[in-house]
């Protein structure tokens, strides 16, 4: 069930995706390959993009690099929160799933989590996340203005369903928190910080802000995440 | 676009982002002791979604004004009640009747 909200604001997200593909010539199977081989909202716009304009190979994987390194921290974060039969082949299987959002939920369930929670997890999303493209790639433009503009929130809304019950569990989180959007805004609107890529921009906010909250309020004991997702 | 062009591009961002995610998946296998290194990752999901979040949802629609709104809605919901799609969709009504006034 946990899958579900993520499986609808892809569907959004992607159709976008799909909408851009078809626009820039590709095929309806090609836009779904892209998505079905990727599963990553920035990287596969910004490659999109770098295919579009005909650039190199290395740029491509250069900007995957920047953009999904974030990916990274979460498989290091994600491989301490999964249970003992999360085994070498499951991990190689599961470790494609990573996302912003499916890592968000894994983190904010109760405890430790194995690989059916996993499965269920994932399914709904990765389904929703092709079939969008499809969609997209198919129909082209026929969701009214307003429509695409409410439903590119909703990924967000997301976002702070999860951050603030820790927000107002912890004091330690809230600083946090503060730290990463103070950063981030920087590299949003002061000259020069905001030519850096908005991908490799996440990664020094998500660092210093995290790095910062470990140093200054180090958490002794293992507390549990107020479960506000069910 | 030319199949072949296509497919070198594909390889490169699949290859890529497939090892990004497993490799350090892989290899951290061991539950790491370090109080620092678990503060930190503890802290990671908080600071990635709250830098993701802030200031772009405010951009994620047409007008920032309803986007603004978007987000305050959500953040009053998430407050007293942090169920997913509950927030997700009270950000997209939110932005919806907004747009609707404001165009």
């Amino acid at each position: 069930m946990d899958g579900l909200p993520i499986g609808l604001g892809y569907l959004s997200v992607s159709f976008t995706f799909g909408i851009m593909a078809a626009n820039a010539g590709l095929s309806v199977l090609q836009a779904v390959l892209i998505s079905a081989l990727n599963l990553t909202s920035a990287g596969q716009f910004a490659g999109l993009q770098i295919m579009i304009a005909g650039g190199s190979l290395i740029e491509i994987a250069l900007t995957q690099i920047i953009i999904n390194s974030r990916y990274s921290l979460m498989s290091i974060s994600l491989s301490q929160k999964v249970d003992k039969d999360m085994n070498f082949a499951r991990r190689l299987f599961y470790g494609f799933f990573h996302t912003d959002e499916i890592y968000a939920v894994a983190m904010g369930h109760k405890g430790k989590v194995g690989h059916i929670y996993f499965l269920g997890l994932t399914i709904l999303p990765f389904i929703g996340w092709t079939l969008g493209t499809g969609l997209g790639a198919v129909m082209g433009e026929i969701l009214p203005v307003m429509v695409s503009n409410a439903l590119n929130v909703a990924l967000y809304g997301m976002f702070i369903a999860i951050v603030i019950p820790k927000v107002k569990a912890e004091k330690s989180h809230a600083f946090v928190v503060l730290i990463a959007i103070l950063l981030s805004s920087a590299f949003r609107y002061v000259p020069g910080l905001n030519k850096i890529s908005s991908g490799f921009a996440v990664i020094i906010c998500t660092l210093v802000a995290a790095l910062l909250g470990a140093w200054l309020f180090p958490i002794y004991k293992k507390k549990e995440v107020p479960d506000g997702l069910q | 676009m030319d199949y072949s062009k296509y497919l070198l591009y594909l390889l490169v961002m699949v290859v890529v982002t497939y090892l990004i995610r497993v490799v350090p998946y892989v290899l951290m296998r061991k539950e790491i002791k370090s109080v620092f290194f678990k503060s930190f990752m503890e802290y990671v999901p908080s600071a990635v979604l709250a830098a993701m979040t802030f200031p772009a949802i405010i951009y994620a629609s047409d007008n920032p004004v309803t986007g603004m709104i978007g987000l305050v809605a959500a953040v009053i919901c998430a407050f007293i009640k942090p169920n997913l799609l509950l927030v997700a969709s009270t950000a997209c009504l939110a932005v919806f009747i907004s747009g609707f006034f404001l165009g």
